[in-house]
C-alpha cells in the first residue's frame, strides 16, 4: 500500500519524445554516415565530429542543469527533492557525455594528430570537469537520508560550477602561456551538408537528454520510494505469508 | 563573527599544539613525499630541480588533504559538532576559525616543505623572488585553507568521507596548483622567467581565494545544520 501508485517511467509525452529522438538519431546515422561528404584533409575521421561535437554540447548543457537545479534546490521558496533530483540526474547524463566527447576526441587525434591525448587547453579542462562531477555523483551515493543529500549536494553543484569556470581560464592560460599550439588550426569553410549534420546531432542528442533526464529524474523517485518503504512492504509481506508471525503462534499451532 | 572566528581558530590550535598531529604525522608525510619524488625522478639530471615549483606544491595539496581530514574530524568526535552549533557562534565566523587555524598549520607546512626543497632539490632561491614566494604561500594558503574548510565541512559525518574527500577536493585546487607552481617558477627563476611572470599568477590566486573565502562564509552554517 506505500507503494508508489505508478511503477514505470514512461508517459505519454516521454513516449513521443522517446519516438522523435529515436527518428533524430536515425536522421543522424543517415547524414553522419551516409550523406554528408568526407573531409579533404581528414578524411572519414570528419565523421566522428558528429557525435563529439553533440556529446560535449550535452555535457554543458547538462552540467547546466545541475547549477540550476542546485540552486533552486537551495532557495527557500522552490525547495522540493524534485529540483535535487533533476540535478542529480543531469549530472549523472553529463558525466556519460563527457566522457563520450573524451573518448570520440581521442579517438579522433588518434586518426587525426596520431595520439590519443595532447595537453591541450581545452582536453585538460574538460577532463578536470569530467572528474569534478564524477566526484559529485560519487558524493551523491553516501548519504541515504534523501534531504541531507540534497542540502549538501546542492552546495556541492553550486561550488562546482563556480569552478568550472576558473578550472577553465587557467588551463587555458597555462597551456598557452607555455606553449604555441602544436597543430595550426585550419579554418576551412565548413560544408553545409556537414554544419547540417552537425545540427541534426545536437538536436538528436537534445532530445536524446531530455528523455534521460525525464525517465532518470522519475526513477530517483521511485528508488527513493523504495528506500523509505521497502523494508516496511517486505515485512508486512512475509507476516501476510504467515511465515513470520510477530506473536509466535504460528509455532504453538 | 570575528570574536567567533579567533575562539575557533585558537580551539583548534590549541588541540594541535597538545596532540601534535600535523607536526608529527603531516610534516613528515610531507618530506616523505619530497623524498618519494626524488626517487621517481633521477636527481642527478637536474630534473628534480627543473621540476621543483610544481613537486613542492603537490606535496602541498597532498598534505592538505590530511590537514583537512584532521580539522573535520575534530568536529566529528564527541559529538564536537553539536556542540559548536549549540555555542550560538556565528557560522561565518565557525569557517573563517577553521580556515584559519587550517592555513596557520599550512604555513608552517610550507616553510619547513621550503627549506626541505632548497636543501634536497638544490633549489636556488634568489632574493628579487623572496617576495614574490611570500605573497604565492600567502595567498595560495588562504585558497586551500578556505576551499579545504568548505569541503572538509560538505563531507563531514558521511561514511566515505575519507576516500571521498580527496576525490571532491583534489581536482577543485587543480587551478591552485597551476598558479601557486607558475608563480614559484618565477620566483625560482626555473628556465629563465622573469620574476615579473609571477605576478598575473598571484590574481589568479587571489580570485581563487576570495571566491573559495565567499562561498565559505556563505555555505558554512547550512552545511553545519545537518550532520
Amino acid at each position: 500500500m506505500n507503494t508508489p501508485a505508478t511503477t514505470s517511467t514512461g508517459t505519454r509525452a516521454t513516449r513521443v519524445l522517446g519516438a522523435a529522438a529515436l527518428v533524430c538519431l536515425a536522421w543522424l546515422v543517415a547524414f553522419a554516415l551516409f550523406l554528408s561528404p568526407e573531409d579533404e584533409v581528414q578524411g572519414d575521421a570528419v565523421r566522428i565530429m558528429y557525435v563529439h561535437v553533440p556529446s560535449a554540447w550535452l555535457a554543458y548543457l547538462a552540467f547546466f542543469v545541475t547549477a540550476i537545479g542546485s540552486a533552486a534546490y537551495l532557495w527557500k521558496r522552490t525547495r522540493s527533492l524534485t529540483w535535487d533530483r533533476i540535478a542529480g540526474a543531469s549530472a549523472e547524463i553529463g558525466v556519460l557525455f563527457t566522457g563520450l566527447a573524451l573518448v570520440t576526441g581521442s579517438l579522433w587525434g588518434r586518426i587525426t594528430w596520431g595520439y590519443f591525448w595532447t595537453w591541450d587547453a581545452r582536453l585538460t579542462s574538460t577532463a578536470l570537469m569530467f572528474l569534478l562531477y564524477v566526484g559529485y555523483l560519487a558524493f551523491r551515493r553516501t548519504e541515504p537520508n534523501p534531504e541531507v543529500r540534497a542540502k549538501r549536494a546542492a552546495w556541492l553543484g553550486v561550488f562546482s560550477v563556480v569552478v568550472v569556470p576558473i578550472v577553465h581560464n587557467s588551463v587555458n592560460w597555462w597551456r598557452t602561456l607555455h606553449q604555441e599550439p602544436t597543430l595550426l588550426r585550419r579554418d576551412p569553410e565548413i560544408d553545409g551538408i556537414m554544419l547540417f549534420s552537425l545540427f541534426v546531432g545536437v538536436v538528436a542528442f537534445t532530445l536524446v537528454y531530455a528523455w534521460l533526464l525525464l525517465h532518470r529524474q522519475r526513477l530517483l523517485v521511485l528508488e527513493d520510494a523504495s528506500a523509505a518503504h521497502g523494508l516496511e512492504d517486505a515485512i508486512a509481506e512475509r507476516n501476510a505469508e504467515g511465515a513470520l508471525p510477530a506473536d509466535g503462534t504460528a509455532v504453538a499451532r | 563573527m570575528l570574536r567567533s572566528a579567533a575562539l575557533v581558530a585558537g580551539k583548534d590550535l590549541r588541540v594541535e599544539l597538545r596532540s601534535r598531529v600535523t607536526t608529527n604525522q603531516v610534516l613528515p608525510f610531507a618530506l616523505l613525499v619530497l623524498l618519494l619524488f626524488a626517487f621517481a625522478l633521477d636527481p642527478d639530471r637536474g630534473t628534480l630541480r627543473s621540476a621543483t615549483a610544481g613537486l613542492l606544491w603537490v606535496a602541498v595539496l597532498l598534505s592538505l588533504v590530511l590537514g583537512v581530514q584532521r580539522s573535520a574530524g575534530l568536529e566529528a568526535a564527541d559529538g564536537a559538532r553539536d556542540a559548536l552549533r549549540l555555542s550560538g557562534l556565528d557560522p561565518a565566523g565557525v569557517f573563517l576559525g577553521k580556515a584559519g587555524a587550517l592555513a596557520a598549520q599550512l604555513l608552517v607546512l610550507e616553510a619547513v616543505l621550503g627549506i626541505g626543497v632548497v636543501v634536497l632539490y638544490d633549489a636556488d632561491p634568489r632574493a628579487s623572488g623572496v617576495a614574490l614566494f611570500v605573497v604565492t604561500c600567502l595567498v595560495t594558503t588562504v585558497g586551500l585553507a578556505a576551499t579545504g574548510t568548505l569541503y572538509g565541512a560538505l563531507a563531514a559525518g558521511l561514511e566515505s568521507r575519507d576516500t571521498l574527500l580527496p576525490l571532491l577536493l583534489l581536482p577543485v585546487v587543480a587551478p591552485v596548483l597551476i598558479g601557486a607552481t607558475r608563480a614559484t617558477e618565477a620566483a625560482l627563476g626555473t628556465g629563465g622567467a622573469a620574476t615579473s611572470e609571477g605576478w598575473p599568477w598571484v590574481g589568479l590566486l587571489g580570485v581563487f581565494a576570495l571566491a573559495y573565502t565567499a562561498l565559505g562564509l556563505v555555505a558554512h552554517g547550512s552545511l553545519m545544520e545537518e550532520a
